[in-house]
């Protein structure tokens, strides 16, 4: 078999010191030398194949005095050893230098555009609406819902607002056709007030996030259709100071620990007293200050007794604001047709995560 | 209620007051909430001037102008045009020089005009915003001014005061009258109040005018008229004006001054809150009879319009030129008859102070749409006790301003109101507020508020009870809760203690309300976006959205009282709005649209056939009637719907990505399902507004159909507007959340091997695969762990109207490894069935 070489075949007697670590420094620089793995391989063949010196010596070992034999072979073996260390530790490295090679060439460019599908976006109104409901949750109330279509003695009469009552004029009601059929698309949540104390009765503490209509024409600051958040709290023993704690907690958990509300007296006719409420906006837009949020008040007890709850043994609070307003404050949101377009850059500023 | 301070001053010590700003603040904290804060508008110089010269002179446009000179306290006159000619040298007019700017940031500066060099201007009332009748300037001699050139005009006319708007909550319509917000200031800085109403009034007598109360039909039992004042005033000067004092806070209150008569009783109801009329006396005509409309009845009102009046509308009436009563004279309590106003020849006036129904009147002025400034009141409640105040008031100052004589003559007809008395718990404030008032604060606050509280004797469990006398002019204080709400906002809502309430702990959200955001979450993961539309929507909708004339989505509800005609139902589906969103953003400028809407939607048709019960407020319904107010409130499912337009993977440099078609909006579906631990399953359907061969019915477990998804209609998308190819989806979430959940798991995982086995199945062409997967499924049985249809494959292969169907069946037992025969025969079972059921053959 023959077995190219660029290296003196010459044999080298396995008992000369010197010719052997000639050989193996030979082959460990020729080793170094070698660039990249076709190099270390004609390297490898040059100085460990059959016909390397080495080899050779070694089978040279066969013909010694047995006198010399063992220290030729200790001395060959150790030198080949010795050599095949050097390239296997060679190989390793050369290895690992084409493997980095590789990786480099691989190499794409991360900055490129990456999406492959577009970027859904759930509608900031909704993400609020739930985070509402999780403040109110995590204070042990739980979430009730109502239609939006409404029987109109739940939206008013219910409410303690007789067919005569002045508040209800100021309600812009739409009212289902024939107008007789007592049905309206609710105007506010409240009547889920109602619903709520009929069904789950008492001790209550519920929060209804949700749609109400008014017959407004869609404008900067007006929608005929919007959302409100009511809360009701019905229980022993119950105050206005337990309402202005829960607003107070609310107004934290949406604009910040330096929030807090304030109550001034008006007039709803399911509440009383009743109050206008207030909450403190250090976001401000040109400084901190006080900015409507929503009406609330002690129950009424018609409305208690209207749900068959006597009011001299239970008392509570109701409250109500509206969504889209804490929404506007919040996120500095100008005109209201942004919010009910559907235009796709408006939800993809909130994304997930209003 | 316009609050002109000016005027307010006249009953409480204003000087208390160093902020308008700061006042309009404290009225808030105690309910009178600012609407407005009207300043003044007028900013120097402005100044009283002498006219000294005034010179005609006629111009090429015909004009008439006057070149004059006035003395504005200067060392020289100065020279101004003025266009007016109703003054003359001596006059003292009003003067502004360059500098002043007038209502409307209009500026005076020196300017050339008719060939002169105008220095300033001699202002109107109107270009003062002090009235908008009065063609010529102000001479102010005519308004009983006097003044020296130079003196500053603007607190000489009053141009320096301010006016708060406030809001009054309807149920405080004392709250509408300066006695009122007196009364509210005197409580708010503790000052004593002294009633304006508090004056000397006239003794009725059997001579005053006539006035029969024949109310045939009370609503609600309460009489439309519970008391009418009359008195006369004769021989008023008709050329006698309205003085500046009056008509300037009349302005300033936000009422135009008309003639004095009329004004004098504007100005009345302004201060003590009791709408008056006064009508001509020569006109009346025999008894004034106040009686409710008959049938066909018309009146022409004060604003030129006929009106047909209802039954239930209290009338005024006079016996004209036929009997008692034929005559209509107003619609009381809301608006007069242009016939008997007085005029400018009237001498003789009868003055007219009533007190009618707050329900009557909110009903006749609502019914005829004319919210006028004494319907507002009445509607709120008038104090019943005004009356002869009122009258007399108005006929003092008919005799101070217009030289008038009050007759002796005085009538009363109805009955005077007795105050109404509350009891009262001392500790109900403290029960309720959460604030320790003891029980004699509790009494000296509602003093404060204008009752009169004193404790009797309560009983061991009451406590101490405080018997309260409510005032007539406080009709809204009709239990004991309405006091608190008086002691409160008395002592001040800010003393009101912040507490946090222990709720008892609730179970958290429902099934139903985390399955909603879930599914929300999902399709926003899936790459589209929630919007949200408006629920209103048309029959000429359901025409583009192609559905058939018998389709239950075709009954809707329609409203009353729609923002628009062509909009006037609720929407039955969500595709109906929803695909205005997708036809908007594309409009603007988007080519790949995917959104999705979650709501209700209303199912049309009448639940009941009769009205939704009412009952009054705080009328506890019975089960049953509480059944059937429940009962006519149509069904409103809870829906989710998807359109996908364009490409669902996104075309660039990452590749040519991938249009949405009908499969991707079958796949959100199934993943809606999955994600409620549903299975379902599809079937082809023909259903508007989908394409007839691309839309699948989605039924639940039970066979139930709870949505399609699929491509739309090329013509549904033609008739909107849409991408061609646009792909949606709905579903009624709450019918899959009825279903019972169907994972099924039998406790642990199989970890023996699987087998794997694939077939290739010729079948009709038009077999739906998963009617195939379905067969194959059944007979493999439950080691039949997945089974993947991977190619369908028609063409020179298999015969003409067959298909190649390629499956994939994974194999696995739950108890041991099985063997590739064992593998075999379930394949084979599998085969053999789908060869009985559907000619299917294996291609070998």
């Amino acid at each position: 078999m023959s077995e190219p070489s660029a290296v003196d075949p010459t044999p080298i007697d396995p008992r000369d010191d010197e010719a052997v670590s000639a050989a193996v420094d030979a082959a460990l620089q020729a080793f170094a030398a070698a660039g990249d793995l076709e190099e270390l391989k004609l390297a490898k063949i040059a100085h460990t194949g059959d016909r390397s010196p080495l080899a050779l010596a070694n089978r040279g070992i066969g013909g010694l005095d047995k006198a010399d034999k063992a220290a030729a072979g200790k001395l060959v073996g150790q030198s080949r050893g010795r050599v095949n260390r050097a390239l296997a530790e060679r190989q390793g490295e050369l290895e690992a230098k084409r493997e980095a090679e590789v990786l480099v060439a691989e190499s794409i460019d991360v900055t490129l555009p990456s999406a492959r599908s577009a970027q859904g976006a759930r509608h900031p109104l909704q993400l609020l609406q739930e985070q509402i409901a999780d403040h109110f949750v995590g204070h042990g109330w739980e979430v009730a819902e109502g239609p939006e279509m409404e029987a109109e003695w739940l939206n008013f009469d219910s409410l303690n607002f007789g067919p005569d009552h002045p508040a209800r004029q100021m309600q812009d009601t739409f009212f289902v056709d024939p107008p007789e059929a007592g049905l309206v698309l609710r105007t506010h949540t409240s009547p889920v007030q109602s619903r709520s104390l009929l069904e789950r009765g008492v001790p209550l503490y519920v929060v209804c996030p949700g749609k109400v209509f008014r017959t407004d024409e869609l404008d900067a600051t007006h929608t005929p259709v919007f959302h409100q958040v009511e809360g009701i709290a019905i229980d022993k023993g119950l105050t206005m100071a337990h309402l202005q704690g829960t607003l107070d907690a609310f107004a934290r958990a949406m604009f910040g620990p330096d929030s807090r509300t304030r109550l001034r007296p008006s007039f709803f006719p399911f509440t009383e007293p009743s109050a206008e409420m207030d909450f403190w906006f250090p976001q401000k837009v040109g400084g901190a200050g006080w900015i409507e949020w929503g009406g609330c008040g002690m129950v009424h007890p018609n409305v208690l007794r209207a749900a068959g709850i006597d009011p001299d043994e239970y008392q509570g609070f109701a409250f109500g604001m509206g969504i889209e307003r804490t929404l506007m404050l919040r996120e500095g949101i100008n005109d209201m047709h942004d919010m009910v377009e559907g235009d796709l850059r408006f939800s993809a500023r909130f994304g997930v995560n209003a | 209620m316009r609050v002109p301070l000016e005027w307010l001053s006249e009953y409480v010590d204003l000087s208390v007051v160093d902020d308008a700003h700061v006042l309009a603040a404290e009225f808030a904290g105690i309910g009178l909430e600012e609407e407005e804060y009207i300043g003044p508008d007028v900013t120097g110089p402005l100044v009283v001037g002498r006219v000294v010269t005034a010179e005609p002179e006629e111009h090429s446009n015909g004009k008439t102008i006057n070149w004059c000179t006035v003395d504005v306290g200067e060392s020289d006159p100065r020279g101004i045009v003025c266009g007016a000619h109703n003054f003359g040298p001596g006059d003292l007019v009003v003067t502004a020089l360059p500098g002043a700017v007038l209502p409307g940031g209009f500026a005076i500066a020196a300017r050339k005009t008719y060939g002169h060099v105008s220095d300033g201007m001699i202002c109107s009332s109107r270009e003062l915003g002090l009235g908008d009748d009065h063609d010529g300037i102000i001479v102010l001699s005519d308004l009983g001014l006097e003044g020296a050139p130079g003196e500053d005009a603007i607190p000489l006319l009053g141009l320096d005061r301010v006016t708060l708007d406030v809001n009054v909550t309807p149920d405080r319509g004392y709250q509408l009258s300066m006695r009122g917000i007196a009364r509210e200031f005197a409580m708010l800085k503790s000052q004593d109040f002294a009633d304006p109403a508090d004056i000397d009034t006239d003794v009725p007598n059997a001579s005053g005018f006539p006035v029969v109360l024949a109310d045939s039909a009370p609503i609600h039992d309460v009489p439309g008229c519970s008391r009418f004042t009359a008195l006369t005033v004769t021989g008023i000067d008709p050329s006698a004006t309205t003085p500046f004092w009056m008509a300037r806070r009349l302005l300033e209150a936000g009422m135009r001054p008309i003639s004095l008569t009329v004004d004098i009783t504007n100005y009345v109801m302004l201060e003590l809150g009791q709408p008056l009329h006064a009508y001509d006396a020569q006109k009346l005509a025999g008894p004034i009879t106040v009686r409710r409309a008959r049938a066909g009845e018309q009146l022409v009102t004060l604003d030129d319009v006929t009106r047909k009046l209802d039954p239930e509308d209290l009338l005024i009436t006079d016996a004209g030129t036929g009997e008692d009563g034929s005559r209509i004279i107003g619609l009381a309590g809301v608006m007069g008859s242009a016939a008997l106003e007085v005029t400018d020849t009237t001498r003789d006036v009868v003055i007219e102070a009533a007190h009618f129904d707050q329900v009557s009147i909110a009903r006749t002025a609502r019914r005829h749409r004319l919210p006028s400034e004494a319907a507002k009141r009445f509607e709120r409640g008038v104090d019943p006790a005004l009356g002869p105040a009122a009258a007399r008031r108005a006929a003092d100052l008919m005799v101070e301003l217009a030289g008038g004589t009050l007759s002796a003559d005085a009538t009363e007809a109805g009955t005077a109101p007795t105050p109404r008395v509350l009891e009262m718990p001392a500790d109900l404030p403290t029960s309720r507020v959460g604030v320790a008032y003891a029980a004699d604060e509790v009494v000296a606050l509602l003093a404060a508020v204008g009752t009169y509280a004193e404790a009797v004797a309560g009983t061991q469990d009451s406590g101490t009870v405080l018997r309260v006398t409510v005032p007539t002019w406080r009709p809204d204080l009709l239990t004991p809760v309405d006091l608190v709400e008086e002691v409160v906002r008395a002592g001040g809502y800010d003393r009101i203690p912040s507490v946090e309430p222990q709720a008892p702990g609730g179970s958290g959200l429902t099934a139903a309300q985390r399955a909603r955001r879930r599914v929300s979450n999902l399709l926003a993961a899936r790459g589209l976006s929630e919007v949200l539309t408006y629920p209103f929507t048309s029959q000429n909708r359901a025409d583009e959205l192609l559905l058939p004339q018998d389709d239950e989505r075709r009954t809707m509800v329609r409203l009353a009282n729609p923002l628009g005609e062509d909009r006037p139902l609720m929407r039955s589906n969500l595709l109906a709005t929803l695909l205005d969103a997708v036809v908007r953003n594309t409009g603007r400028g988007f080519k790949d649209v995917a959104v999705f809407e979650a709501g209700l939607v209303t199912e049309g048709g009448r639940p009941t056939d009769g009205p939704g019960p009412r009952f009054a407020p705080g009328h506890h319904p019975t089960a049953d009637e509480l059944a059937a107010v429940l009962r006519s409130v149509p069904a409103q499912p809870f829906h989710i719907a998807g359109v996908m337009a364009g490409h669902i993977e996104l075309p660039g440099v990452l590749g040519d990505g991938r249009r949405a078609d009908a499969h991707d909006a079958i796949d959100l579906v199934h993943r809606i399902a999955v994600a409620n631990g549903q299975s379902i399953r599809a079937e082809s359907a023909a259903r508007a507004p989908w394409h007839p061969g691309r839309c699948a019915r989605l039924l639940c477990a039970d066979g139930a159909v709870f949505g399609f998804a699929g491509e739309l209609h090329p013509k549904v998308c033609e008739n909107l507007g849409l991408p061609a190819r646009t792909v949606a989806f709905e579903v009624d979430l709450d019918a899959l959340l009825a279903q019972p959940d169907t994972r099924d798991w039998d406790g642990a995982l199989s970890t023996y091997p699987v087998s794997r086995q694939d077939v290739a199945l010729v079948v009709d062409a038009q077999l739906p695969a998963g009617t195939l997967t379905a067969t194959l499924r059944a007979a493999a049985g439950e080691e039949l762990e997945a089974l993947e249809v991977f190619d369908v494959y028609t063409g020179d292969q298999v015969p003409e109207g067959r298909k190649s169907v390629a499956l994939r069946m994974t194999f696995r037992a739950a108890d041991r490894t099985l063997t590739a025969d064992e593998a075999s025969a379930l394949r084979q079972k599998a085969t053999d069935a789908a060869a009985a059921q559907h000619g299917a053959e294996v291609r070998s």
